[in-house]
């Protein structure tokens, strides 16, 4: 789950990581409000989306008054910011952070992501702070320092002197710099984030040693264990047809194609999406109905791709294992009686009670079109949406 | 004599969750294919008997009255981690967790634990291993599998049994199907069972089936390319996932650029592995390669 900014830094505060002073804001009052509390004369008025590359499209305003941060509050509240993360359609602007401006020395760089070599924490540093960090993996991998935690002791302070040295972060500010590094450790693994991201960090002229910036992802599989960090969810920046399938424990991603998949298996369902294109058709979505699906999941699933006024046909893909073909036939039939089966169907069916949910189908009276393989069935789906 | 890796007909398996719903019902299967199911673990329950099997309260127990060497668990999430440890503690050959969600960061943990420890895991968020017509520990439909000399190690479950339903259809059998598991900290990856593959002299050609994120296939390759002496066939899925999103399996996720299905291809190819075009030929490609080789009759029965 991402989390914005604001949030993130909230997070970070709690563990001693210094951050900037500033507050939320969702109107340009309050953004006048929060700058009022600050100290200083200069402001930094940051968009919040979920989304990495603010800065470049314009989202991070330097205001040197209360009347430009509420100029630049205006300006950028309801605006759509398009960065190379929010794809073209871009993202609505619906809170800022209003923040002190700090006298910067220099910027670096800290991560700290699970690693699937070694399957420890890892803590990342370079001093090519400020540049997205894959750029510098590409150009200057010898730049990106690490730090391999072991769990079982956690993150010890001389790996965080030794990254601190090696990325060069001043003597005189190391001691501040160990201090952070281990703050952010203890947040990472305390709140089960699996991505931490702080770029740039900074220091400042008056001895700082700061996140200018922070991107936080956490595991969603630990959200059981933390309703503070749940509470933070900002449905605003997910897709509603996925919010809704979460609802249902469905797992559902939307994407731009005409072709709306439903499939039993992860793996399957990626698989499905990728014959699709073989046979030169785009799914609309990546939906993985589960192994213990009911007929009340599959309705609510197929209720989902119905709901996408993209999509011209429908492709069920079932290799019933555990979940058993009657079941799927059960929820299909069911969901196009519910909602109204406006759109081409082509059902494959293989696996656990396959006949008898072959059956189903062929006794619904729905207009629904079988396929014998995989294959088959893409190249079927492909053809009646052209 | 082997004629599979990690579990065959003298495996002995217990049941960790074995009064939950999942658990129940496939240690069921699991009994009808064949399976010996030696008994069952429940911290209140012990003592207790459920379909004629045993039940006890904690692993070191079961294993000290049934002589069990394997597990397999169906416990919740939240309390996963803490079963394959104490799975471990118990000094099992093989501990298989099926159950998915488990949080990363405990998986780490479990990862350090098993450090110089003598079990090995399967999993978690994983279908489980067969050795067919011997031993089914795990969720599979064990009716499409067909004993024979194919290795298959996968990431993910459905399309595991796609590709056997393909081989099974066309009279090839498999001597072990291993499915890992789809989360970013795996207890066994591709490279253990590729070892174990190479080794196993029933095995007489493999295919391994991955997906997007991390680099474990890229890996494998490298690996298959220094060391293996016999036939793979590879899938990757996920060729059309957008980057940055999970596709289902917390470990199927383009970060940063980095696992995509395309590069991971060109790294299969480039090590001498043969690629399934779609996952509906996965089958085929492995025939097709087999004839090239001339082995074809010797895979068939």
């Amino acid at each position: 789950m991402n989390v914005h900014e604001y949030q993130g830094k909230q997070v970070l505060k709690q563990y001693g990581v210094t951050v900037p002073n500033g507050g939320v804001a969702f109107s340009p009052d309050e953004a006048v409000e929060v700058a009022k509390g600050l100290q200083g004369d200069l402001y930094v008025v940051k968009a919040q989306i979920h989304a990495g590359g603010r800065g470049k499209a314009g989202g991070v305003k330097l205001a040197k008054s209360l009347d430009e941060v509420r100029t630049y509050a205006s300006e950028l509240l309801g605006k759509v910011l398009v960065t190379h993360q929010t794809g073209p359609e871009g993202k609505e602007v619906k809170r800022l952070l209003i923040e002190e401006g700090c006298p910067i020395e220099k910027e670096y760089y800290i991560g700290v992501v699970i690693d699937r070599s070694t399957n420890r924490v890892v803590m990342m540093g370079s001093e090519e702070g400020g540049t997205e960090i894959e750029e510098v993996a590409a150009k200057n991998p010898e730049k990106i320092i690490k730090e391999v935690i072991d769990p079982a002791v956690g993150m010890m302070p001389f790996q965080a002197m030794r990254l601190a040295h090696k990325i060069n972060i001043p003597k005189d500010k190391r001691r501040e710099a160990v201090k952070f590094m281990l703050g952010l450790y203890q947040a990472f693994v305390d709140k089960d984030c699996s991505l931490a991201e702080i770029n740039p960090l900074v220091t400042t002229t008056d001895g700082r040693v700061m996140a200018l910036d922070a991107k936080l992802n956490f595991d969603a599989n630990a959200l059981y264990r933390h309703p503070e960090i749940l509470e933070m969810r900002d449905l605003d920046e997910e897709d509603p047809k996925e919010i809704e399938a979460s609802k249902y424990d469905l797992s559902y991603v939307a994407l731009d194609g005409n072709i709306g998949c439903m499939v039993n298996g992860a793996g399957l369902a990626m698989a499905t999406m990728d014959i699709i294109k073989h046979y030169n058709g785009e799914p609309a979505n990546f939906l993985d109905v589960g192994g213990g699906a009911t007929t009340e999941k599959v309705t609510e699933a197929f209720k989902i791709i119905l709901s996408d006024p993209k999509v011209e046909g429908i492709f069920v893909n079932i290799f019933g294992g555990i979940m058993k073909c009657d079941v799927i036939a059960n929820g299909v039939v069911e969901a196009a009686k519910q909602v109204g089966l406006d759109r081409p169907l082509v059902v494959r069916l293989e696996g656990t009670n396959v006949e008898l949910g072959k059956q189903i189908l062929n006794e619904s009276g729905l207009e629904i079109i079988a396929a014998d393989s995989m294959a088959d069935g893409a190249k079927k789906i492909v053809e009646l949406v052209k | 004599m082997t004629v599979s890796i990690f579990v065959d007909k003298n495996t002995k398996v217990i049941t960790q969750g074995i009064t939950g719903a999942t658990g129940l019902f496939h240690t069921k299967q699991a009994l009808e294919y064949g399976t010996k199911v030696v008994g069952g673990v429940n911290p209140n329950k012990g003592g207790t008997e459920i379909e004629g099997i045993p039940v006890f309260h904690t692993v070191e127990e079961a294993v000290e009255a049934t002589g069990a060497n394997a597990s397999v668990i169906y416990v919740p999430p939240a309390f996963a981690a803490d079963a394959i440890m104490e799975a471990i503690d118990a000094e099992l050959d093989l501990v298989v967790c099926i159950t998915e969600g488990i949080p990363v960061l405990d998986m780490v943990k479990v990862k350090r634990y098993l450090e110089g420890k003598k079990t090995r895991l399967i999993g978690p968020n994983c279908p489980g291993i067969i050795t067919p017509g011997e031993c089914k520990i795990g969720i599979m439909p064990g009716y499409i599998h067909k004993p024979g000399p194919v290795g298959i190690v996968s990431r993910s479950g459905t399309l595991t049994y796609e590709a056997v339903h393909q081989l099974t259809t066309r009279g090839i059998g498999q001597s072990t199907a291993v499915g890992i598991g789809g989360d970013p900290v795996l207890g066994t990856n591709f490279i253990d069972c590729l070892k174990a593959f190479n080794e196993d002299p029933e095995t007489k050609a493999v295919v391994m089936i991955g997906e997007i994120g991390g680099t474990a296939e890229e890996e494998a390759a490298e690996w298959i390319k220094q060391n293996m002496t016999k036939p793979v066939v590879g899938f990757i899925g996920g060729q059309t996932a957008p980057p940055g999103k999970r596709m289902g399996h917390a470990g199927a996720v383009i970060s940063g650029g980095k696992g995509t299905a395309a590069e991971k291809i060109a790294t299969l190819k480039r090590c001498g592995i043969r690629v399934a075009p779609t996952p509906a030929v996965i089958g085929e490609t492995l025939v097709e390669l087999l004839e090239e080789k001339g082995i074809l009759n010797e895979f068939i029965s």
